[in-house]
């Protein structure tokens, strides 16, 4: 990689930079080396306690229900949010004033607000008023939490996709003489669809990762559920941990690596005619969960 | 109407979660300069560890990475943050978590904004001989936080909203504290409107204020 903030290295800076990468690697080499030492002093090295892993039944009682149920719960919300969110994002747009201020108010409210005190306050809501039996609920709650948080970001990148969509389009559509809902169904919300598909898709890492709110506070039986049961079987916490995480990061960097690939693709595609959504749209979109990145089309 | 708050510490309960919030935000700003500063560093090995933190970290729920630093860094590793109180230690952990989490966003966030200076910037730098450091330093890195001070202010809100996560080892902020009024008492909407305007009123003046910040400070080009 060739940087603008330095030069191709000389011989100076060649031994900088060698002298750097051993200090560095040092450090992280004594860091690592702690950490081993104390999980050896604890017994947490011993292959008893990994084994587990190797074998079919903590995959099949545990972890493989425990992802499944992840992926139900971020599968579930998805579906139900998108339509929901491109119907407030939509509204959020509308010319009438009485449609376009509750559709805000309505977003902003939910953005505002933590997913975990909305997955907490569903769940008693089902508790208290509905008959909803007892084992389902812990999956209501959850996707009842997801759906409204995301349906609200949903809803900021339909209409960020539809604003990124050339003024052309709309008159060219009312030009022909399609009224305004004809417009919206037919001429922008398909290309906008196709602008939104990489900031999408990264939203699904979010969702994935939100679920695992509802293994700790709400019961409900995620992999990090499962996880809690299985080392409560077999007494091994950082393993346990270990391998969780593994598989989070496994799933989410796939879903990454294919919304940055789809991004790719698709702003080399002459198809679309608006700037393509990319992960960093959302994320500054998204005051949820994830951090804030300048869309590549502000640089420079 | 509003008797169901009596015997309930609400306020001191969103006093922890603003605390939570404001050692973590210091922490993972200083955290995430320093992941930035490796990540276009000319030390190969620095920047693959930047990459390789941020990309690790940035896919793993948070829920995990508190979890871990009670039942793991605490238990197993024996860090007790310097505290033997486990009310002060799941705080200081808490905080921990929170900063190894937001620390990858912030990281992403000023290096987006390195990426808004002009190349110019950084040739002129280095045409009258500054090292990296100081390109860095005098040249690049104040240009670049005035143009992500609206992606940081997203990352500060998601942080305030992220404490909640706390809860999960016992913290006791206000998602703690809403698990046990609504648990306790009958007017669940009404416990619910109350917590959620609590963080309405955390987030938007901050969102507001940084919004208008950003957008007086940002180079002009």
């Amino acid at each position: 990689m060739s940087s603008v903030l330095y030069d191709t290295p000389g011989p100076r800076a060649r031994v900088r930079n060698v002298v750097l990468s051993f200090v560095f690697f040092a450090l992280l080499g004594l860091l690592l080396w702690w950490a081993v030492m104390k999980l050896d002093d604890k017994g947490q090295l011993a292959w008893d306690l990994w084994k587990p892993f190797t074998t079919g039944d903590a995959w099949n009682t545990y972890l493989l229900p425990g992802l499944g149920n992840t992926l139900k719960a971020a599968a579930l919300s998805m579906v139900i949010a998108l339509p929901l969110g491109a119907i407030f994002g939509i509204a959020r747009m509308s010319d009438h004033r009485w449609v376009r201020v509750p559709a805000g108010v309505v977003v902003e409210f939910f953005r505002a607000i933590p997913v975990l005190l909305l997955m907490l306050f569903a769940g008693e809501f089902y508790v208290r008023s509905t008959d909803i039996p007892s084992d389902a609920r812990p999956l209501y709650a959850v996707v009842t939490g997801l759906v409204l948080y995301n349906a609200s970001v949903l809803a900021e990148i339909v209409r960020a996709g539809i604003l990124s969509l050339p003024k052309g389009q709309t008159e060219a559509a009312y030009a022909i003489g399609l009224r305004k809902g004809q417009t919206m169904a037919g001429i922008l919300l398909p290309q906008a669809v196709t602008a939104m598909l990489p900031a999408i898709v990264s939203q699904l890492v979010v969702i994935v990762k939100d679920t695992a709110l509802g293994g700790v506070m709400l019961q409900f039986t995620d992999l990090l559920n499962a996880r809690s049961t299985l080392a409560a079987n077999y007494a091994n916490v950082i393993q346990s941990f270990f391998v969780v995480a593994v598989i989070y990061i496994a799933l989410n960097f796939l879903l990454t690596s294919f919304a940055s690939w789809l991004e790719g693709r698709l702003r080399r595609s002459t198809r679309g005619t608006g700037a393509v959504l990319g992960a960093g749209t959302v994320e500054d979109l998204n005051t949820g969960d994830t951090g804030g990145a300048v869309p590549a089309g502000k640089t420079g | 109407m509003f008797d169901f708050l009596e015997g309930y510490d609400v306020l001191g309960a969103f006093w922890t979660t603003v605390q939570l919030t404001v050692f973590s935000g210091v922490g993972s700003l200083v955290w995430g300069i320093l992941l930035a500063g490796m990540r276009v560093s000319p030390v190969p090995l620095m920047r693959g560890f930047g990459t390789a933190y941020v990309n690790i970290v940035r896919n793993i729920p948070l829920t995990i990475i508190i979890l871990f630093t009670s039942l793991g860094l605490a238990d197993i590793f024996g860090v007790t943050m310097g505290s033997q109180d486990f009310k002060i230690q799941g705080f200081r952990l808490a905080v921990l978590g929170l900063i190894a989490y937001t620390a990858a966003f912030v990281c992403e966030a000023i290096r987006s904004g390195i990426n808004t200076v002009p190349l110019g910037q950084a040739e002129a730098a280095r045409a009258i001989g500054l090292s990296f450091s100081q390109t860095l330093r005098l040249i690049v890195l104040p240009q670049a936080f005035r143009a992500v001070i609206g992606p940081l202010a997203n990352v500060l809100i998601a942080l305030t909203k992220n404490t909640t996560v706390a809860a999960a080892i016992g913290v006791a902020e206000a998602a703690t504290l809403m698990k046990t009024m609504i648990e306790n008492e009958a007017q669940t909407v009404a416990i619910g409107a109350v917590f959620a305007l609590g963080f309405v009123v955390l987030t938007l003046p901050t969102g507001l204020l940084l919004g208008w910040l950003g957008k007086r400070l940002a180079v002009k080009r």
